[in-house]
């Protein structure tokens, strides 16, 4: 009563816009990337991103690289799911290849792929913990993610770049030691995933930042591009997996775990439950396995047909395609890697626009972004 | 979709079938006038629904073009295309997409920024990777630069 | 620091005497410095997960007091380059080095801090060696190096740091700072 009494009428105020610059080096970015924001008071008004901190020149590198030099590559560009970014490339180069790829090789690269997914969620659940505030996530989250990556150790020897398929196969065999450490490995995940639910998901303070925040409607999320578990929590039943396979998915039984909100909270319960039905597809898998060859034939010097092929993969956070323009010499003519983080930092502003600077911070963890996929 | 109903639909537009085998996906090439019209038809169509622009490439094949690869994919009927323009390599410029994809727009200033493809109506122009200052267009293939070494041949 | 490394100490080793205090303090000071490395956050790119991973429940750096990860850099000892330097970036990388206090140290984590790793051909972005832009002190190589490497490279910075004088190591830095300006390539000199 006595403020109000008091404080001049809000038209009589002079309120003046702030630009505010937010990164490359800030805690909860992700990595490097910069925005401007124009702020109203506490409102964001305006988001400029600024991206390019991490671009390497990728697919000038392809150029000049022979088609298996360039694999160690593709672990680089999102770094977190390098197995899947092994596959999209692995299998486009494949389908101007014309190599077979022998059923265990293609087994155990569903495994590889889903097992990364979990560990890149992992991460994600991890960070955007402590972006909200919550220290215990990130030391929760890395601890499992340990986990798998002792699994990956054991099968090719690298802890994050693993560089583990080949065309027409894989680079090593899986032990009965591994498939057991991952045998045991599921029910902990599973058992860890439900404290992860009581510690995270069903929290007040957690609840009250993400719920109703960063809105984006079924048209819109397909408009600006985003893809995977972005554009599911907005409600459009799509999984490459399941609409486009590729390799053995067809096989699997699976749900695709759709929300209808679009909030970021939608984004948080779509991921979570994505590892799941990874987890799912991985005891299948398993069961599925049986000694057999794992490297097809393929010709001593990789020459591609010429053509073109695009291929769309469902990697951690998004569609992962690869362009591929081959002219039928050992190198690519030109390769292009689409990164779904690409698209969801383009569509930061529109997700961002009119909420409080505080809710920028829960956007941005919500939609997933690494920042070598969005730069290459 | 198939081949026949997209050629009734876009009557200036050349169209490969992959049954042909030339290409391993449904393939419109248009000339560059008509790319904005083209797309936007696709878009809208209720029969194509082609909702999703998934991808946006150039490719440099010197001395004469650059073609756009744009990969269009409908989330609601499940397929996909691409469509293709060729542009003239010494002053390459097409109608920009934005208005019908907001995902055109960092896309276009991606290739903008590695071939130098101008879009016109594109709201903000720019480059997007490398710096405002960067000289050159770093994925044509004649591109050099001081920091450019190339691997010694063995 | 700064001023106790490069005027007071200098000074009160000309008193008659005065070596022995200097040399205690320099051995209290060194302790403390080795076992309380705060590094500033800041990943870059790949190598950065696996620096998070180090500071995490099986690594646990917190066991040699370093686990104080700080957001700002002017409350920071210990610069880890985690990660691909471009040319976009590195204004940006030595400007987090000079709004560090002193004294401060640099650790290259992962091929492409130090030279640029496989980006060096054919790649027109990347940035040949953090070298060129900062002194060093600690080269970790690896792509990216295991946390047991970070570890090592960790233990060898707190090593080197028992084992420095006073003044010595100011010298040494400047004298680096200066190496590093003559090397760099023109255009991240301007910015």
């Amino acid at each position: 009563m006595y403020l109000q009494q008091y404080a001049p009428e809000p038209d009589s105020l002079e309120s003046q816009d702030l630009w505010v610059n937010f990164g490359p080096q800030h805690p909860s970015m992700h990595g490097v990337m910069r925005l401007l924001v124009r702020l109203e008071g506490e409102v964001v008004r305006e988001v400029v991103p600024i991206i390019g901190y991490l671009h390497r020149a990728l697919e000038k590198i392809a150029e000049s690289r022979t088609f298996p030099q360039f694999i160690p590559y593709t672990d680089r560009e999102d770094y977190l799911g390098a197995m899947n970014g092994n596959l999209g490339y692995v299998l486009a180069v494949e389908r101007l290849l014309e190599v077979e790829v022998p059923r265990r090789a293609a087994l155990l690269r569903v495994l590889v792929a889903e097992l990364n997914r979990i560990a890149s969620h992992l991460i994600w659940w991890g960070t955007y913990s402590l972006d909200l505030g919550g220290w215990t996530g990130v030391t929760y989250g890395f601890r499992e993610r340990e986990g798998i990556v002792d699994i990956f150790q054991d099968l090719c020897g690298a802890r994050l770049t693993y560089s583990y398929l080949r065309f027409g196969g894989v680079s090593r065999d899986i032990r009965p030691e591994t498939i057991q450490k991952i045998k045991d490995f599921i029910p902990f995940l599973r058992k860890m995933l439900g404290e992860y639910r009581t510690l995270l998901t069903g929290n007040v303070i957690f609840e009250a930042r993400t719920q109703g925040i960063g809105v984006i409607s079924k048209e819109e999320a397909v408009n600006w591009g985003l893809t995977g578990p972005n554009v599911r929590a907005s409600g459009v039943d799509y999984d490459l997996r399941r609409d486009d396979p590729y390799c053995l998915y067809p096989e699997f039984e699976f749900d695709v775990p759709v929300a209808v909100e679009g909030d970021c909270y939608a984004r948080y319960l779509c991921r979570f439950e994505e590892m799941y039905q990874s987890l799912r597809i991985v005891e299948q898998v398993l069961a599925k396995l049986e000694p057999g060859p794992i490297q097809g034939k393929v010709p001593r010097v990789i020459k591609p047909k010429a053509g073109e092929v695009y291929l769309r993969t469902e990697a951690p956070r998004g569609e992962l395609g690869v362009l591929l323009v081959a002219d039928g010499s050992p190198t690519p003519w030109r390769l292009k890697l689409r990164g779904p983080s690409f698209n969801a930092v383009g569509a930061i502003p529109r997700l961002a626009q009119g909420w409080k600077i505080g809710d920028l911070i829960s956007i941005i963890g919500s939609i997933d972004i690494i920042l070598p996929d969005v730069d290459r | 979709m198939n081949c026949a109903t997209l050629q009734h639909k876009l009557p200036h537009a050349t169209i490969l079938d992959p049954a042909a085998g030339e290409v391993l996906e449904i393939t419109v090439r248009v000339p560059p006038a008509d790319l904005f019209a083209t797309l936007q038809t696709l878009r809208q169509d209720p029969e194509l629904q082609l909702d999703l622009l998934a991808n946006l490439a150039g490719v440099d094949y010197p001395p004469e073009r650059i073609r756009i690869h744009y990969h269009l994919v409908s989330l609601s009927l499940k397929h996909r295309l691409c469509v293709q323009v060729d542009l003239p390599r010494a002053d390459p410029e097409v109608a920009s997409v934005v208005p019908i994809w907001n995902a055109a727009n960092f896309f276009e200033r991606e290739v903008y920024d590695l071939f130098g493809v101008r879009f016109l109506g594109h709201p903000n122009l720019k480059r997007i990777l490398m710096d405002d200052d960067f000289v050159g267009w770093p994925l044509r293939k004649d591109f050099t630069h001081p920091q450019l070494v190339h691997k010694p041949e063995r | 620091m700064g001023v106790i490394d490069d005027e007071v100490l200098p000074r009160m080793e000309k008193w008659p005497g005065g070596g022995l205090v200097v040399a205690a303090a320099d051995w209290v000071f060194n302790q403390a410095r080795a076992n309380s490395l705060w590094p500033v956050t800041f990943g870059l790119a790949c190598c950065a997960i696996e620096m998070m991973a180090t500071g995490q429940p099986k690594y646990d750096l917190s066991r040699f007091g370093m686990e104080v990860f700080r957001a700002s850099p002017r409350q920071a000892d210990l610069l880890i380059v985690a990660g691909t330097v471009t040319h976009k970036i590195a204004p940006l990388v030595r400007r987090v080095y000079e709004q560090m206090p002193e004294p401060k140290y640099v650790l290259a984590m992962g091929s492409c801090a130090l030279s640029g790793g496989l980006y060096y051909y054919d790649s027109y972005s990347v940035l040949k060696g953090i070298d060129q832009i900062i002194p060093v002190d600690v080269y970790v190589p690896g792509c990216p190096p295991r946390p047991e490497s970070l570890l090592h490279g960790l233990m060898q910075l707190q090593e080197m740091i028992r084992h420095e004088s006073f003044g010595e190591r100011g010298a040494r830095r400047r004298a680096q700072l200066a190496e590093a300006d003559g090397q760099a390539p023109a255009e991240v000199e301007e910015r």
